[in-house]
């Protein structure tokens, strides 16, 4: 039975305009053999919640280079708990400060990748540890 | 418009010198037969391919004295002034800016105690999207990317003990630009300074948001108005005051190429002479006030040979395409800022190494000013540490290695001269498919810039995934390490920039604000210059969020169409 591709939400949470990071890995991911759906800049937390649970996402991939993480990162997670999406992989790359990973990662956030990070060593973490129904 | 002539013969029709032919037959054969070269290929940062060696033959049609010419005077590709550093040095101007307009200011007060030699702000991203601090929008962002500014208090205290008659400011903002200079010019007017002798410049650059930095309210039209705006107003009220600072940095930042950072500045600023011209300015009362800003990447020459090609093709821009007759339209005056996205989070401190090499290239290229990046950005805005040691390098640059002892140093090398030809005839390339796709806002409604830009920037990615580009500490020479320390800014920046609204609010007249907002929203359905309504405005301590909301409703909002 042919798997189901793995389904992928990239957005730009906040002010934040800096999309370079964002629109290569989309196109890393897709060329990876993944879907690809991305959102583009300046999407709040409510509005990545809802497209992730329409497009009914196996991932989200947040960028952020401005610095507000923690807020936004917080304030997403909680609304996917609401909406009861705990199975949601939810990965954040970008200017993150080592001090914060902890808890970015204790509010549910799968994974940090810092700058420097390949294309491949983020595919390998989604082909590694995302599992998808047929 | 005409094409490049300088070096035209070197794409073909080589002919090498009896005594280069030798060399080849004779040295160069053994040699590669017993030791091949380590690449097939040789290439910049930017994937452009590099030959092994240059010679006369490289340059058998360029003539020095028309294409390399002499400083000071056309075509200016050896800088734009007569003596260069051995006159003055350029202007260190580090950008600054976070949390509060006072801590900002302590940081200013700091540089300029330093032997810092003028101001550049940096905003927060809510000021940047015209927001206020206390908009929710704003939440997580206040005085994390720069200095929070909502209103004409808050900028009274960013320069507060700053005299701005003397010093010389750069301010970082693009679509609110208008409103931000009119609360400077505000600061001005009460501190006592003349407008006709204050001097500093405005980014204002809206053009490169839509290409690059993504940083845009309102569509282009309405936009491109508000830039043309301050330039007419400017060249009327504020002679020094430089209102736009033509970008490229941020579309190299975005991944573009040496080549397509060039060719898309040098095309946006066509575009607002275009347009200027068109509100009715003549070409010389204008262009001598807009200046230039541009990357310095990791290729050294690659980008000596970018600021030496700018200035040539701006000269006949002006001379050709305007007919401009003053030779201050002539030259091209820009500033350098070394490259963020070349730093690694990774073995920071090698970050002062890359900047040093950067900057150096900028001032070989004849940078009039030139901020240096901090070792730590790559995790946080700088820490005061951090950025004294990017001051010190600009410094050591400046009064220890020689390099401003004469002027451009590098002229006649058949290197950087080869380079420089083949740079600028890409630049020519670029700048005629976007005249024929009717100039740069249709270009860019057709995502031609950005699609550009983001396959540059993909291959980039892919050549360092594959190693074919080393970056040390990467993807090379590895190695663990303890994390540096980094500047934070907490959220109670935000609750004092909230506290801070809430108490202007209450204290301004309301009835004022209300009154000058309405104002405005008449004359901007209008035709009439905006900056006399804005300066009211913010006189009367309307705020950025209030301002900017009033025009969004008049001009309406712009959204992308993303590419990837």
């Amino acid at each position: 039975m042919p798997k189901r591709r793995i389904r992928v939400l990239i957005a730009k949470p906040g002010l934040d305009g800096h999309d370079r990071g964002a629109k290569i890995i989309a196109r890393a991911l897709r060329d990876a053999g993944m879907e690809v759906i991305y959102l583009g800049l300046r999407q709040t937390p409510e509005m990545i919640a809802s497209a992730a649970a329409q497009e009914d996402v196996d991932v989200i991939g947040l960028s952020i280079l401005s610095g507000a993480h923690n807020t936004l990162c917080r304030r997403l997670m909680e609304l996917l708990r609401a909406k009861g999406m705990n199975d949601v992989t939810v990965l954040i790359g970008g200017i993150i400060p080592e001090a914060d990973i902890s808890a970015l990662k204790q509010a549910g956030i799968a994974e940090v990748f810092q700058p420097g990070t390949t294309m491949q060593a983020i595919t390998e973490f989604l082909e590694a540890h995302i599992r998808v129904g047929e | 418009m005409k094409k490049g002539h300088i070096g035209d013969s070197n794409v073909s029709g080589r002919s090498p010198s009896e005594g280069e032919r030798r060399w080849e037959e004779e040295t160069l054969k053994p040699v590669l037969e017993k030791s091949p070269e380590r690449a097939a290929q040789f290439t910049t940062v930017s994937s452009y391919p590099i030959e092994r060696l240059r010679t006369p033959a490289d340059l058998a049609s360029w003539n020095p004295e028309r294409d390399l010419g002499y400083p000071g005077a056309p075509p200016y590709t050896r800088g734009i002034h007569a003596t260069m550093f051995r006159g003055r040095l350029w202007t260190m101007r580090q950008f600054a800016g976070f949390g509060t307009p006072e801590d900002t200011n302590a940081r200013f007060r700091y540089l300029l105690a330093q032997g810092q030699t003028g101001l550049s702000v940096a905003f927060d991203l809510p000021t940047l999207m015209g927001y206020d601090s206390d908009h929710p929008f704003a939440e997580g962002e206040i005085g994390k990317c720069g200095v929070a500014i909502s209103s004409l208090a808050d900028m009274e205290a960013l320069f507060d003990q700053i005299p701005l008659g003397s010093v010389t400011t750069s301010m970082t903002i693009n679509s609110p630009a208008a409103v931000i200079w009119a609360m400077y010019l505000a600061v001005a007017e009460k501190q006592g300074a003349d407008w006709k002798t204050i001097s500093g410049t405005l980014q204002n650059d809206i053009l490169k948001e839509y290409i690059a930095q993504k940083e845009y309210i309102y569509p282009p039209e309405p936009s491109l108005r508000l830039v043309i705006d301050t330039i007419e107003f400017g060249a009327e009220r504020t002679p020094k005051f430089n209102p736009v600072s033509v970008s490229g940095y941020h579309i190299r930042e975005a991944g573009s190429t040496a080549i397509q950072e060039l060719a898309f500045t040098l095309r946006d600023g066509i575009e607002y002479v275009e347009r200027a011209l068109r509100r009715g300015l003549q070409v010389d009362e204008f262009v001598p006030r807009l200046s230039f800003f541009f990357n310095a990447h990791n290729d050294f020459f690659e980008e000596i040979a970018k600021y030496r090609a700018a200035r040539r093709v701006w000269y006949r821009v002006m001379r050709e395409r305007f007919g401009a007759r003053s030779e201050r339209s002539w030259a091209l005056r820009f500033h350098t800022q070394t490259a963020g996205c070349s730093l690694t989070a990774q073995q920071p401190y090698n970050n002062v190494v890359r900047t040093a090499i950067q900057a150096l290239a900028g001032v070989l290229g004849g940078t009039q000013s030139l901020h240096t990046n901090s070792l730590d950005e790559a995790w946080a805005l700088p820490t005061e540490a951090a950025a004294t040691i990017a001051l010190r390098t600009q410094q050591i640059i400046a009064h220890e290695s020689g390099v401003t002892n004469t002027v451009d140093p590098l002229g006649g090398s058949y290197f950087i001269e080869s380079l420089t030809n083949e740079v600028e005839r890409g630049v020519w390339d670029y700048i005629e498919r976007i005249d024929a796709l009717g100039g740069m806002v249709a270009a860019i409604e057709r995502s031609y810039p950005q699609r550009e830009i983001a396959e540059a920037a993909y291959r980039y990615q892919v050549a360092v995934d594959r190693k074919e580009k080393i970056i040390v500490g990467v993807n090379e020479y590895v190695s663990t390490e303890t994390p540096i320390e980094i500047l934070k800014i907490d959220e109670s920046v935000a609750h004092r920039q909230e506290e801070r609204l809430r108490r202007l609010r209450a204290e301004r007249s309301g009835e004022e604000v209300r009154r000058r907002l309405e104002a405005l929203a008449r004359a901007a359905e209008g035709t009439e210059n905006l900056m006399p309504y804005l300066y009211e405005a913010v006189k009367a301590y309307a705020t950025v969020g209030e301002i900017c909301d009033t025009l969004r409703v008049v001009f309406g909002t712009y959204e992308e169409v993303a590419v990837t």
